[in-house]
């Protein structure tokens, strides 16, 4: 049969945001798969170095509308690498609930699209009714449902309100019980799983060459999580594990992420646990300089999409001489032409779903 | 003399290693928990990044980045162990007047897009790289807006 190029996207139902995956058709069987992006390329990078480092913290919020707090968590992180200041106790606990809040809301919204993607759409309403529960916690911790601008250079914007750790707590306890619902959904229904499974299969090596982080990357058998293996913010005082599933398909990516929610309860529930026992009074906040000294830094973290990391050149002025992103979704759609080699191209939306696209950090 | 496979090599064994490795090419700038930091000449870097990649275990390239320091233009390169959490980050200076160096793109797929970009943002020619063409601006874009020579509104 004669080959085809077909374009998926830029509005493609499978998509979810602005790029383009251009398909070599044989038949039902794919060929070869172009990725096309750069519909959203603002020139973030370039744009920072013209702002003084605290008026860089909302524009990192909006690197990913769904991963706000990590993202900004990580530039904040960097310039404290550079000014070399350690955090105290409190703060890092602070930081380490809003990233988890953030995981498990990003994971859910994930949850969502991938259930219209494999159209299961009580999926999407129950994921996304779960999802307000953690938004609404972002409110009260700091007042905005998506873009959180919570870290600062030196610690967070605020305390927690005093009611926060009961409100806390009761909705993860709340989701808890009421994840297994959609679980339930997902997992017996004949649809979903028989798309799921052995479609998109990675090995581990190719996993780790191909540059895939995070979830995706641990659905394919690497065993890494940033969070254990190169600690930040106190995790390594947590007793928590990393989800790892060697199946390699997309099924096994559906996995990692349902236990990494459940992970990250457990996280949540510890770290309110440590807050508890720290002194109300410890600062959460401290003074930092206006300048951060000549020198050069880098700081990754556990992005709910993979690893991020930032790359900060300082010169000694007020803003920075160059801020790398490195972004974890841009690295991943670049290995979909192995994703989704051999595949049929009913398929595609199964296994792309699987690597939770967001375009803003993409095209940065 | 073969080397030998390490699996999770520390931060004082990849400096060794590397050194001996190709000495007198490599300075190494600073070395702390989990993170070295090297300086390497132009013409070593694939042989540098293929004898991390295959011996140091090193499985992926986090992240390649271009730099323009107006006189010359630098790569940095993010390399990342996936047993031990450490990290080498390598410095190499590339001159305004010749900006080519050598692609790691087939050593590590993850690198691919990174080199790309560097390219269209930077200017700076990886040779060998399997396709070299813009990726995040419009294929008819003939200046690189991340070079310092391009000024920001407000910047100049």
């Amino acid at each position: 049969m004669a080959e085809m190029w077909l374009t998926m996207g830029p509005q493609h139902p499978f998509s979810h945001g602005l790029w383009t995956l251009k398909v070599l058709a044989d038949g039902e069987i794919v060929k070869d798969a172009v990725p096309v992006i750069g519909y959203l390329h603002r020139g973030w990078e370039k744009e920072c170095e013209n702002r003084p480092y605290p008026l860089i913290i909302p524009m990192a919020d909006r690197l990913c509308y769904s991963a706000s707090m990590t993202w900004s968590h990580v530039y904040c992180k960097v310039v404290e690498e550079a000014l070399e200041i350690e955090l105290t106790d409190r703060t890092k606990y602070l930081r380490v609930v809003a990233d988890e809040i953030c995981r498990i809301q990003s994971h859910l919204m994930w949850l969502a699209a991938m259930g219209t993607d494999l159209g299961n759409l009580t999926v999407f309403l129950w994921a996304l009714r779960e999802r307000e529960f953690f938004l609404d916690l972002n409110v009260k911790l700091c007042g905005q449902r998506l873009t959180t601008n919570y870290p600062r250079i030196g610690g967070v914007r605020n305390d927690m309100p005093y009611y926060f750790e009961r409100d806390c707590l009761r909705v993860v306890k709340r989701f808890e019980k009421a994840i297994w619902n959609i679980i339930a959904m997902m997992d017996e229904s004949a649809i979903v799983v028989s798309r799921l499974k052995g479609v998109g299969v990675i090995s581990r090596k190719d996993a780790a060459n191909y540059g895939l982080t995070g979830p995706t990357m641990r659905g394919c058998g690497v065993d890494f999580d940033v969070r254990r293996d190169d600690p930040y913010c106190n995790y390594d005082q947590l007793d928590w594990e990393v989800a790892v599933c060697k199946e390699g398909d997309a099924y096994g990516r559906y996995r990692v992420r349902i236990e990494e929610m459940l992970q990250s309860c457990e996280i949540i529930k510890q770290a309110m646990e440590k807050l508890d026992k720290l002194p109300k009074t410890d600062p959460t906040r401290v003074k930092v300089p206006k300048n951060v000294p000549a020198g050069t830094h880098f700081a990754r973290l556990e992005d709910p999409r993979g690893e991020s990391l930032m790359y900060l050149i300082s010169d000694g002025s007020d803003r920075p001489y160059r801020l790398k992103v490195r972004s974890p979704i841009f690295v991943n759609v670049s290995a979909s032409k192995h994703l989704v080699d051999g595949v049929r191209i009913a398929d595609i939306p199964a296994i792309m779903g699987t690597i939770d696209m967001c375009l803003g950090e993409t095209d940065r | 003399m073969t080397d030998s496979f390490i699996e999770a090599p520390t931060p004082e064994e990849v400096v060794t290693l590397a050194q001996a490795k190709f000495p007198g090419r490599i300075t190494v700038r600073k070395t702390a928990v989990r993170r070295v930091s090297l300086t390497c000449d132009r013409d070593i870097i694939h042989p540098l990044c293929k004898y991390i990649h295959d011996v140091l275990n090193f499985e992926q390239a986090s992240s390649v980045c271009g730099v323009d320091w107006v006189d010359h233009m630098q790569v940095v390169y993010h390399l990342s162990n996936y047993f031990n959490g450490v990290m080498i980050e390598i410095n190499v200076d590339v001159p305004n007047d010749d900006p080519h160096i050598d692609s790691v793109a087939l050593i590590w797929e993850g690198a691919d897009w990174h080199e790309r970009e560097t390219y269209e943002l930077f200017g700076i020619i990886f040779d060998g790289h399997p396709k070299l063409e813009r990726l995040l601006t419009p294929q008819n874009y003939e200046f690189f807006p991340f070079r310092k020579s391009y000024k920001l509104r407000g910047q100049e």
